[in-house]
């Protein structure tokens, strides 16, 4: 049938099986906004208050469901917008499709008028990305942008459609999704031999099973791959039958439950004791779905240096590129982790498990008598809030305090930019989480300094009514880049502190949302309390010691064991 | 430079508008520089092959290689070491010639170097010479006391000796396949 390219791109969204779209409108996205405005309540979008912040939602929704998130953005400053939002998702390898509008064909490349190459300018953060120049290709095009955001190891990719497409009638046949890969380009990528997916090879998966039997001290670190495979069940059976600890990575939490007794705890610059102690004790480590990133392995040539490193991996293009393994296996965790079962008898090792867990898993923080610490912000809100509860975290102190207080239990729960580190990403993540699961708590976990940045989001949350309580670890500094001014740059506060605007509780309640503050446990208990019974969203200024610190520590490219804070 | 440290890489990709931006600004991106680059189509016309080289050590280079692999737009990439590599490239290279004698002996060079003469003028002469960096740096060499005008290189090509391919399958080969996108056919219900 024939129909404007709006309505295709619209169409071909609806193939995807996409209900919910995060975007922000412009002059070149009219004619798709003009089709969404037509087809009612079919696709939901959700109206954030700045393009990052949509590009983060789309991210959450997309971490927290393990389906494609998608935004919306039209040309020039809304695409250029998205950028910090989709280099987040290229680094935690999270799939989403960012659809931009640029100016018509014949404006192209004049410098027109809110006009950018976002092509060129993403082309470094995206898996592939694509200008489409007629209405003739778009379906084709959407078709494979999803195919790829979320094929081998999923991750973002751009559409940037000319706005006279947008309006050309063009031919749209509807085509079920598992007929994608059959027709079109897709339909020759599939053919080419290069994207045919091989079996884990064989003798690969008997010598890591060999390897295993072999072992005496095995560790098991657990990264971002399991999370995004969702190969949590498999996971879980294969380090029991393994009988060996296993280390989370940030984003590799919520693959086994955090309160599972062979859990260790993190691993790497603010690892538990038992996780890097472990690692630099162990005889055979299985890193599966880890990259081995420099906050994990802080001294690569020093890392795990009395083991056997085993790295399994989707994308082989990790392999070997931060720690020189001695056995890899390229391919899906828990398509290896299913074979690699077939071949691992049940073991034991209990003297081993003894050593490891004789080391703390868990920092215990002090209490400082009259003062509200983290500790006690998170015991309270682990203990007050649902077991399922889905957590969103900014980056900084707070960021790590919540993961190591949380006990992850699915993959999904946790919602942080573990890759980039990006600042601001916690409130549109939530945003994108509680509009796909609106039946769950969403709680958005903040320091003062990451808040401040994209707060904006608030009239999201109030618009949408979204119950998200939003705390704020506030110590009114950048606490993390002070505990590094402290503990490496002799006390020499430069520009870290924040004591400034604005009121974040009166804040809140211009936004139309509940506005709290505590300064005690108990203040925090009840207005928790009272955040959890409300229906709308709310913001709890949490006014903390501005010296708390992370622990334990180890600096940047030290051994793993050289903890600089116990 | 060490010349066991210079590799040259065979990619063959979609011949497309921006492929050859995504292929180069991997290596910059990366923090490698481009030595020598020549683009042209094949016997296919849908697909170019692009012939890189670049200075890495080992490690580095199956690390490029393997970011290559993951472009959609790439189908190919081979390593191709130098003791099993032929490769060529084009030189053109404009010498002034100020009187007869000096054209005689640029003649006597380029027959020597099997280079052709493909232009001459009152004033100058234009020499094609086809070799890789020994013969062309060579006769380089011996012209540059006359004067040269011009010089332009297209850049390296190669292919590898024997009857073995830029699509030979290997081991590594098929593994790389995982990493850029598994498009199962499972995947689209």
């Amino acid at each position: 049938m024939q129909l404007n390219g709006a309505r295709i791109l619209l169409e071909c969204l609806k193939e995807q099986g996409v209900d919910t779209i995060f975007g922000y409108p412009g002059g070149t996205i009219l004619n798709v906004y003009d089709e969404l405005y037509k087809m009612g309540d079919e696709i939901h979008h959700v109206l954030t208050a700045h393009e990052q912040g949509a590009c983060h939602a789309a991210d959450g929704y997309a971490r927290s469901t393990g389906r494609v998130g998608v935004c919306f953005a039209t040309s020039g400053p809304g695409a250029t917008n998205l950028v910090t939002g989709i280099a987040t998702a290229y680094l935690d390898s999270s799939p989403i499709v960012a659809i931009t509008c640029n100016v018509s064909t014949g404006l192209i490349g004049k410098d027109s008028f809110q006009e950018v190459d976002i092509t060129g300018v993403t082309m470094p953060i995206t898996k592939c990305n694509f200008l489409v120049r007629s209405v003739n290709n778009l379906a084709d095009t959407v078709r494979e942008a999803f195919a790829i955001a979320r094929s081998g190891r999923p991750g973002p990719v751009l559409i940037d459609i000319a706005k006279d497409v947008t309006a050309q009638m063009g031919e749209y046949t509807p085509m079920a999704r598992k007929n994608h890969g059959k027709s079109g380009h897709l339909g020759a990528l599939m053919q080419r031999y290069d994207f045919k997916p091989p079996e884990p090879d064989g003798d690969d998966i008997r010598l890591l099973a060999d390897m295993l039997r072999q072992s005496e001290k095995p560790f098991i670190i657990c990264g971002g791959g399991v999370v995004r495979s969702r190969a949590h069940e498999i996971f879980s059976a294969f380090a029991h039958r393994v009988d060996a600890p296993v280390a989370l990575t940030v984003m590799g939490a919520g693959a086994l439950s955090g309160t599972d007794p062979l859990v260790t705890g993190m691993i790497g610059m603010h690892g538990s004791q038992a996780s890097n102690i472990a690692v630099d004790e162990c005889d055979l480590l299985l890193a599966i779905g880890c990259r081995f990133s420099d906050r994990v392995a802080l001294k690569t040539d020093t890392f795990a240096q009395h083991a056997k490193i085993v790295q399994i991996d989707i994308d082989r293009s990790e392999i070997n590129k931060n720690v020189q393994t001695d056995h890899h296996i390229v391919g899906d965790a828990g398509r290896v982790l299913e074979l690699l079962m077939e071949l691992v008898p049940e073991m034991h090792h209990d003297a081993w498990k003894a050593e490891v867990f004789s080391h703390p898993r868990e920092t215990i923080y002090d209490e400082h008598p009259g003062c509200l610490t983290p500790g006690q912000i998170l015991g309270a809100i682990v203990s007050a809030a649902p077991k399922d509860s889905i957590v969103s975290t900014d980056v900084g102190q707070h960021q790590m305090w919540a993961i190591q207080h949380f006990h992850f239990d699915y993959p999904g729960q946790l919602l942080t930019s573990g890759g980039f580190g990006t600042m601001g990403f916690g409130l549109g993540a939530a945003i994108g989480a509680q509009t796909a699961f609106p039946n769950k708590r969403v709680l958005h976990i903040t320091g003062d300094g990451s808040f401040r940045m994209n707060c904006n989001e608030l009239s999201t949350v109030q618009y949408y009514g979204l119950p998200i309580i939003t705390v704020i670890f506030d110590n009114r500094t950048l606490g993390m880049v002070r505990q590094w001014q402290t503990l490496i740059y002799g006390g020499r506060f430069s520009q870290t502190t924040l004591d400034r605007a604005p009121d974040f509780v009166r804040l809140a309640e211009a936004y139309g949302l509940n506005g709290f503050r505590a300064s005690s446990l108990e203040e925090f208990e009840t207005v928790f309390q009272q955040a959890l019974a409300s229906p709308r969203g709310s913001v709890i200024d949490c006014l903390i010691d501005i010296d708390e610190k992370v622990r334990p520590m180890v600096g940047g490219g030290s051994h793993i064991t050289d903890f600089m804070l116990n | 430079m060490n010349p066991t440290n210079r590799h040259t890489l065979a990619v063959l990709v979609d011949n497309e508008s921006g492929v050859l931006s995504r292929v180069a600004r991997l290596f910059s991106g990366k923090g490698y520089n481009i030595e020598s680059l020549a683009v042209g189509t094949t016997d296919n016309p849908a697909i170019s092959r692009i012939t890189i080289e670049v200075i890495a050590d080992d490690q580095q280079l199956n690390l490029l290689c393997n970011q290559l692999r993951k472009l959609i737009c790439v189908h190919s990439v081979k390593a191709l070491k130098p003791e099993h590599a032929i490769r060529r490239e084009l030189m053109l290279i404009k010498v002034s010639s100020g009187d007869s004698v000096q054209r005689n002996e640029i003649i006597q060079i380029a027959n020597i170097f099997r280079a052709s003469i493909i232009d001459v003028s009152k004033a100058s002469i234009t020499l094609a010479v086809i070799g890789d960096e020994t013969k062309t740096e060579a006769i380089q060499n011996l012209l540059t006391e006359f004067g040269i005008l011009e010089l332009v290189r297209t850049g390296m090509v190669a292919l590898e000796r024997g009857q073995y391919t830029i699509d030979e399958q290997t081991k590594m080969k098929g593994e790389f396949d995982y990493g850029k996108n598994v498009l199962r056919e499972t995947f689209f219900e």
